[in-house]
């Protein structure tokens, strides 16, 4: 099974039953297909969907009825539509339950980098900062590190950062921490991975959990 | 009631250089094509726009960014559209990033008499440097402050000889933001129906704010 694979099986447990959830675009998107089927969640779309169901199949497809990355979807039978002011008001509001994005960087602090590679990739943050400041809880997905093994869990961030201190959960294809008061936390370890080898692949510094835990198919090497 | 509809050609006539453009539409969907070609032909340049991002390329505000005639642009997103990022680090193009739903509240306050608003979104980030920073209750807050512009391109589902639109599915975003922004406000849309066949309730942007109705040929 390939990580981000792994990555979004594990993160779709941090769904509950009646959640509002907003998913970004890449991995978390991925997230949706493998929600337990007991846990029905209700997606909004940021750009004015409260409602959202599937990719369109192709005889689904209506042009008018698109996610935040342009692509067709289907919407649940309680949908509603509605502006981009209300969309971030839901948002910004205490209204939406989670939100599941990815990441550049994120360090022991719960802080963000996800949107500028100064010089390089200027994407922009689109809704990212407002999610981050007015979900209930944020989940960060990515992959331990980047290409060439690049550490991507820091100490502090040093791209510019997209979220002060809004994170609550990383969840990798390694491990999943919780970012407490007190730092980092391991609660969950990939099945044949050792915590030597996350400490490798991880510049923060974390606690492991008196309850570790393991999570995941085990890893082949 | 005053006739609103004008020729594509007409519409032309209301841009100038230098102008403030607002375009609604997220990635394309519930922009209006039609106000695009109006841009075009009418060869104005050193405009801004003002959106929510610069579309996929090929298509919306794309095809603007491609005509390479627009002096900067106000949007939450560029990473559909390779060559606004291209224009940016070869300084082509000014490009302002503002957090979606920021630029979304800016528009409103716009079009609302407010003089901005406080949100929390960018605090602690470089969205916020030079902005003053207001405590409400304890809690810290940005102040964003309204966003007008020259002229706002809107476009409906369904449009009526009022002005009433309606937008169907997913392409209202920041139309009837936008439409409440700008001190003229140009409206296409998908069809063009007669007054009642868009029933009260479902009118999202009242006719009030339209001030011309764009048809094609």
């Amino acid at each position: 099974m390939d990580a981000r694979e792994v990555i979004a099986r594990r993160a779709a447990l941090e769904i509950k039953d009646g959640d509002v959830v907003n998913l970004g675009i890449g991995i978390p998107t991925m997230v949706a297909n493998f929600i337990p089927e007991d846990v029905h969640a209700v997606f909004q779309s940021e750009n004015g969907i409260m409602g959202m169901d599937k990719m369109a199949s192709p005889e689904e497809q209506n042009p008018d009825i698109v996610n935040a990355g342009a692509a067709m979807v289907t919407v649940k039978d309680y949908a509603s539509f509605f502006d981009s002011a209300l969309s971030f008001a839901i948002i910004r509001g205490g209204h939406l339950d989670l939100t599941i994005l990815g990441a550049l960087e994120i360090d022991q602090e719960g802080s963000l980098a996800s949107h500028i590679i100064p010089g390089k990739m200027v994407p922009g943050m689109g809704g990212a900062m407002d999610l981050v400041a007015g979900a209930k809880k944020v989940i960060v997905v990515t992959t331990h590190t980047a290409r060439g093994d690049a550490k991507k869990i820091l100490k502090t961030c040093k791209l510019p950062l997209t979220a002060y201190k809004k994170v609550h959960k990383i969840v990798t294809e390694l491990a999943v921490f919780d970012i407490t008061k007190g730092g980092l936390l391991l609660i969950e370890k990939r099945k044949g991975v050792t915590v030597d080898e996350i400490r490798e692949k991880t510049e923060a510094e974390f606690q492991v959990s008196h309850d570790l835990k393991d999570f995941g198919p085990p890893l082949q090497s | 009631m005053i006739n609103k509809i004008i020729s594509l050609e007409e519409a032309q006539r209301h841009f100038c250089d230098g102008m403030t453009i607002m375009i609604g539409g997220f990635l394309g969907n519930g922009t209006p094509e039609l106000l695009i070609d109006a841009i075009l032909a009418s060869g104005v340049k050193d405009y801004t726009i003002i959106a929510n991002d610069t579309a996929l390329p090929e298509i919306g505000i794309s095809r603007l960014i491609a005509d390479q005639k627009a002096k900067k642009v106000i949007v939450s997103h560029i990473g559909t559209n390779p060559e606004t990022g291209r224009q940016m680090g070869a300084g082509e193009l000014e490009v302002e990033l503002v957090p979606q739903g920021t630029l979304a509240e800016q528009i409103r306050c716009g079009g609302s008499g407010l003089g901005g608003v406080l949100t929390a979104t960018g605090m602690n980030t470089h969205v916020a440097e030079g902005k003053r920073v207001i405590e409400v209750d304890g809690q810290n807050y940005l102040l964003e402050t309204p966003l007008r512009a020259d002229i706002a391109l809107i476009h409906g589902s369904k449009i009526d000889p009022f002005g009433n639109l309606y937008y169907h599915g997913t392409t209202r975003n920041f139309n009837p933001l936008m439409a409440m922004a700008a001190d003229l406000v140009l409206a296409t849309a998908d069809s063009y129906v007669n007054i009642g066949e868009i029933k009260a309730e479902d009118v999202a942007t009242p006719g009030i704010f339209v001030d011309y109705i764009v048809k094609g040929d």
